[in-house]
């Protein structure tokens, strides 16, 4: 019987590999994610079914497991029924949390129970130190995304000396934890040096910086997974902890690229808080002012059309709006796609869900790369939210985002900036954008700008 | 259910590496559901938490127990449930006009 239950979550496993790949494209994300939860529930239902047929459960046992499994499922599809998509970061943040918890508590009750050999301490103090770093640091991310916490980097007297102590603490009670695995003060030393860790890590972190923190906090959930698979002995946590160890890896690679910084200044510093001086911007520097019927006019005769939505879009909740204006303009034969800069939103892919939930068809949601040679050929560049990453500075050495991948929005044939104000971006630098020739600048609210938008492309129309 | 140390680091090494190349496929749009759907996955701990539940001995061990489980299985119900959400909401082509309130 365990054989089989062997097999059935090596099966899983397999499936949880097929369903990721067919993440590869839109078409098929759905089946892939359905043929997962399924290979998961049927690795649930053998392993209760093992723990009913061996007998070594007891009632208390089962009365936990089920009111446990109960709860915490009506918990998990409570959140994930009434979010709000642009609460999305949030959320995942918090299935961090609980998964990195999960992992915390399976060594942690492994390690009281009994003496560990030395091949079951090593896994099971790096889960202990890694899982509960995850588990505050997500809650504390969740906390500042919702609000809870203030978004600025929070940051106090002696932080990097408190952070370095911690860190050393975690590395010291991981060593005393490995040498000696009965210590409950070694388990307990560790614990709570982690746990503060996770919160010391995550406060000085700014909100822009985001997507790089939830990315690696993912990498770290499914590291502590592994490590409790290790504890266990159960490969399928194993491989399960892994795959998204190698995910959240790479997510968190693509998102401090993305944003010109190591993932260790990120989480050590945050950006733009250098010493390097502000962009040089030649002589008077005006900018042009422009009104919403010049910008409708552009639009209605336009035959190209790129959005390039930021996060201030999602924070305005125009969305709606855009994809309203996006409907009118593509019923006028109008070609409209999407920029989407990697760190458009407060969490990977972020900007392109938003988006979706407003019904925009997927394939005009297009990467930086590939989206970039179409610039030349867009009539109007409308950026809406977005600062830094259309800032051409980044092209020169010797400023804040030098070398930081932009999308080419200066190429377009003339460009639309919808902002309320000329306010410096993350990076806090000017954006030389705003000073080309060939840019409009529409000072408005981007909800109220987008349907006033519509209300003027209608008009030119009719 | 027990393995070896070399066994379980080869299982472990292997899947990092299967994960790279699946993952590294995924296209930026997808980003967002790939990192809840993954999310899902380790909620497979919940399994961890069912094994640790049979072997409690003390009501310590069975409250540890306790939140290891509900931690596991709202970690695994909400990551699929939301995942499924979000997906649902990718379309190739615009939604007919009809069902689309302006």
């Amino acid at each position: 019987m365990e054989t089989f239950l062997r097999y059935v979550l090596l099966g899983a496993a397999a499936c949880f590999v097929l369903g990721l790949h067919l993440m590869n494209a839109p078409a098929t994300a759905r089946r892939g994610n359905q043929l997962s939860a399924s290979a998961m529930a049927v690795a649930v239902g053998a392993t209760g079914i093992l723990l009913a047929r061996n007998g070594d459960i007891t009632t208390t046992g089962w009365l936990v497991l089920v009111t446990a499994g109960a709860f915490g499922s009506a918990v998990g599809l409570y959140l994930a029924r009434s979010v709000a998509m642009t609460a999305m970061p949030q959320l995942v943040s918090m299935f961090n949390a609980v998964g990195g918890g999960a992992a915390v508590l399976i060594a942690g009750t492994e390690f009281l129970r009994h003496t560990t050999e030395l091949a079951g301490s090593v896994p099971g103090a790096l889960d202990i130190l890694i899982g509960a770093v995850t588990f505050t640091g997500s809650l504390v991310a969740a906390g500042k995304l919702h609000g809870l916490v203030p978004g600025r980097p929070i940051v106090f007297p002696g932080a990097r000396v408190v952070n370095v102590l911690l860190g050393l603490t975690g590395v010291g009670g991981v060593t005393w934890l490995v040498l000696e695995p009965d210590s409950r003060v070694a388990l307990a030393l560790l614990a709570a040096a982690a746990l503060a860790f996770g919160v010391t890590m995550v406060l000085p972190i700014g909100g822009a910086d985001m997507p790089v923190v939830i990315s690696l906090l993912n990498a770290c959930t499914g590291t502590a997974v592994a490590m409790a698979g290790f504890v266990l002995g159960e490969l399928a946590l194993i491989t399960a902890g892994a795959l998204v160890g190698a995910s959240g890896g790479i997510l968190t690679k693509l998102m401090a690229d993305a944003m010109n910084g190591s993932v260790a200044s990120i989480v050590v510093g945050g950006f733009g808080t250098g010493d390097s001086g502000p962009v040089a911007v030649d002589g008077d520097a005006a900018v042009r002012a422009v009104t919403v019927d010049d910008v409708a006019i552009q639009l209605a005769y336009a035959s190209k059309v790129i959005v390039v939505p930021g996060y201030g879009l999602a924070a305005a909740q125009a969305q709606h709006e855009l994809a309203a204006l996006d409907r009118l303009l593509t019923d006028l034969k109008i070609d409209v796609s999407y920029a989407i800069h990697p760190v458009a939103g407060r969490m990977p892919g972020h900007m392109d869900v938003l988006l979706a939930e407003a019904d925009v068809p997927y394939p005009r949601l297009k990467e930086l790369a590939a989206v970039n040679p179409e610039f030349p050929q867009a009539d109007v560049a409308l950026v809406i939210g977005a600062n830094d990453v259309t800032n051409p500075a980044a092209r020169r050495p010797g400023n804040a985002i030098s070398g930081m991948p932009i999308l080419d929005v200066d190429k377009a044939k003339s460009v639309v900036v919808v902002k309320r104000s000329m306010g410096h971006g993350y990076a806090g630098i000017d954006n030389e954008l705003y000073h080309d020739p060939r840019t409009g600048m529409l000072f408005t609210d981007a909800k109220k700008g987008l349907t006033e938008l519509i209300a003027g492309v209608r008009t030119l129309v009719a | 259910m027990s393995v070896d140390l070399f066994t379980a680091v080869t299982v472990f090494v292997l899947s990092v590496l299967v994960g790279f190349e699946v993952i590294s496929k995924v296209p930026a749009t997808l980003h967002t559901p790939l990192m809840s759907g993954a999310n899902a996955i380790h909620g497979i701990v919940v399994i961890g938490g069912m094994a640790v539940t049979a072997t409690a001995a003390s009501p310590f061990a069975y409250v540890l127990a306790f939140a290891a489980v509900a931690f596991g299985a709202m970690n695994v119900v909400g990551g699929y449930v939301v995942t499924d959400r979000m997906l649902e909401m990718f379309h190739a082509r615009p939604v007919p006009r009809s069902t689309v309130e302006e």
